[in-house]
């Protein structure tokens, strides 16, 4: 009997579901775009596709050698595009949002730095210019301009002409100085007419400048299924967008309860000798199988068109999206259970949607979020949907990284039936 | 067949059935009447299951009606007041799945749905969508769920709000007919006219109690007539429960 009405609760719904051809369409189309759509642009640079670069502009008015060092050191670099207008136009150009960042070399910033570098007078100050809302270009211009400015000025510390003015300009200052005891002076005498003796050698044998150079190269290996297999950006835009039209799918099968419950249709339903678990039941089922084809059908586009593979376990694969969409069908039931009325439910399920799928990394990386926040997403069943897909898709994890998303998702599924059960609203008068 | 003994329920402080009782035999239609607000909708509701009573009780055939998967329950079929049909869904499929509630499959299925669907004479619209139905149709199609599983007792809640006379008409038919076939049948209405075509008996509640139960003959019968003419179904009906609005 309890199969025989769960049977035909799935059966109808699905009747119900495809009986709107322009519905179903749109319920398969939508997250298929919108997936495609972040997917091309989170894709990472493995795609045969131009990074994005960050604007900047330089304003040199220091003209000296150090300065035009670091501006071609900038305008060499492959995340920048440098522009050289003048301060006027780069600081409106940063305040319209044109330009991420302006950067100011000011007059005498070269000869300062020099002296900075030996640990003689102030350091000079570099201006920068910023958009407050390009936070991150900010710090990747920073990290990449100190680079630079390190290279030029060392470059013409040890090898330039600034630097050996520089250098016969200090040693008899040295000499005299009453600020340092004798050893000191020694020692950094010694340093001096050393750097002194290998430009006088250097000029002889070497044309290529010299200076500071990282200390080091970097192998870039990007951690994927495989050695050799590139990021696919596509698998965890499908993963995040997938999840996210699945809880608002979810949602609105709570809100279509609550329709229901108006037009008197759990009148009827109620009248009948069934239990209120197989009723829920039979919901939850009918809503897991509907967001199983939705994730499935999107999948499925994803392997064809944007050669997305399940690297991991298939296994996996199907545990972490029959446990991500009980838990989506569950939300829905939780949706019909707390809700008032078709109206403030979907108003308020699409604030919690929305935030969920935000927290839990379908839009955003989560690294981006402060640390509380990052501790938050724990607790936010979107973000091991998220995980469990990631891991069992371009992350190439075997079926061990498949067994917790599934136990969370399943935990949450459970809590959100429980509530449900509990809060639903069983007598229709 | 139908015996409510006593029955109970309260809404925090609103009391809103009051130790009300009343039976229905076979082959009998009871006409449930009263104000808005009287208690009628919570009767029904309690003695379909859609509502626990606080006291009280509902007997199916001498048997109490227990909680939700009572089998006493496929005994009653109910229409409710509400069109309770899935728009986008073919008459057939509407039936098909009411009557798996009930436990019916295959062929019982296939000849209940027949069955009914020729009661109401929607056989030749059967795959058609509900959507594209009448309000008359869709009536008719309510009353056939509520008939599918072939209850003993048929619990109408107000069955032709909003329909055309020839719909409404073809309902009573129906009624009728299951009258003949032994029914027990309880009908809600605020159409006095049905209630007097219909009933064998009328059970007035207001404020939550009964407070006349008899057959129409009787009700009229009992009430002074105004200036030598017969007293209505009507006047009765306002005589016992008075004539301020009860919106």
């Amino acid at each position: 009997m309890m199969l025989n009405t769960l049977g035909a609760m799935v059966r109808k719904d699905l009747q119900l579901f495809f009986s709107d051809r322009r519905a179903v369409i749109m319920s398969f189309l939508v997250p298929i775009a919108i997936a495609s759509f972040f997917g091309s642009i989170f894709s990472g640079p493995g795609n045969n596709t131009e990074p994005a670069k960050i604007d900047v502009a330089v304003i040199d008015h220091d003209a000296t050698a150090i300065s035009r060092g670091i501006v071609a050191g900038l305008q060499g670099d492959r995340n920048l595009r440098v522009a050289t207008p003048g301060e006027d136009e780069a600081r409106a150009a940063v305040k319209r949002g044109k330009t991420s960042v302006a950067v100011i070399i000011p007059g005498g910033f070269g000869d300062a730095a020099g002296r900075a570098f030996f640990g003689d007078g102030d350091k000079p100050q570099l201006d920068i210019v910023y958009d407050p809302s390009h936070s991150v270009e900010f710090a990747m211009v920073r990290g990449i301009l100190t680079e630079y400015v390190m290279q030029a000025v060392s470059r013409e510390m040890f090898g330039g002409a600034q630097g050996r003015q520089y250098v016969e300009r200090m040693l008899p200052q040295i000499q005299s100085s009453s600020a340092m005891n004798e050893g000191q002076k020694r020692l950094l005498v010694n340093l001096l007419q050393s750097v002194q003796g290998f430009y006088n050698s250097a000029s002889d044998t070497a044309s290529q400048p010299r200076g500071l150079t990282m200390p080091y190269a970097v192998r870039e290996e990007a951690m994927t299924s495989g050695e050799n297999v590139a990021y696919n950006g596509y698998a965890h835009s499908f993963a995040g967008m997938g999840i996210q039209f699945l809880l608002f799918a979810a949602a609105n099968l709570g809100v279509e309860m609550l329709l229901e419950r108006q037009r008197g249709m759990w009148k009827r339903l109620r009248s009948a000798p069934v239990s209120r678990t197989a009723l829920l039941a039979g919901k939850t089922l009918s809503g897991t199988i509907i967001a199983l084809m939705t994730l499935f059908v999107s999948f499925a586009f994803a392997m064809i068109v944007f050669k997305v593979r399940i690297a991991g376990s298939l296994v996996g694969f199907l545990a972490v999206s029959i446990a991500c969409c009980a838990m989506a069908a569950t939300f829905g039931l939780l949706v019909a259970a707390l809700g008032k009325t078709p109206a403030s439910a979907r108003g308020v399920t699409t604030l919690a949607v929305l935030m969920m799928v935000m927290l839990g990394g379908a839009w955003v990386p989560t690294f981006i979020f402060p640390a509380w926040l990052q501790q938050l997403t724990l607790v936010v069943p979107a973000r091991w949907a998220v995980d469990g897909l990631d891991a069992m898709t371009w992350r190439g994890i075997g079926i061990s990284g498949a067994v917790v998303p599934t136990i969370v998702l399943m935990a949450f599924a459970a809590a959100f039936w429980t509530i449900a059960v509990s809060r639903f609203r069983w007598e229709e008068v | 067949m139908l015996t409510v003994k006593n029955l109970r329920k309260t809404f925090g402080s609103l009391v809103a059935v009051n130790d009300v009782s009343f039976r229905v035999e076979s082959g009998q239609l009871v006409g449930l009447l009263g104000p808005n607000g009287a208690g009628k909708t919570t009767t029904v509701s309690m003695l379909t299951g859609l509502i626990t009573p606080d006291r009280g009780e509902v007997l199916v055939g001498g048997a109490r009606l227990g909680g939700d998967t009572d089998p006493a329950k496929r005994r009653i079929g109910l229409v409710p007041q509400d069109l309770a049909l899935y728009d986008e869904l073919s008459a057939r499929d509407n039936l098909r799945f009411f009557g798996a509630l009930y436990g019916l499959s295959g062929a019982a299925l296939d000849s209940a749905i027949a069955a009914s669907l020729a009661l109401v004479e929607l056989a030749d619209r059967a795959r058609d969508r509900v959507k594209t139905y009448s309000g008359g149709m869709k009536r008719r199609l309510n009353l056939a769920a509520g008939l599918l599983h072939d209850p003993d007792i048929l619990v109408l809640d107000e069955p032709t709000v909003g329909v055309d006379p020839q719909s409404r008409n073809a309902i009573f038919d129906n009624l009728e007919t299951l009258k003949r076939r032994g029914k027990a049948l309880l009908y809600t209405t605020h159409y006095m006219e049905e209630a007097e075509r219909l009933a064998d008996r009328l059970v007035v509640i207001d404020h939550g109690s009964v407070i006349a139960d008899d057959t129409v003959a009787g009700l009229t019968g009992g009430v002074a007539a105004a200036g030598g003419a017969p007293a209505t179904l009507e006047s009765v009906f306002l005589s016992l429960t008075g004539r301020s609005l009860r919106d």
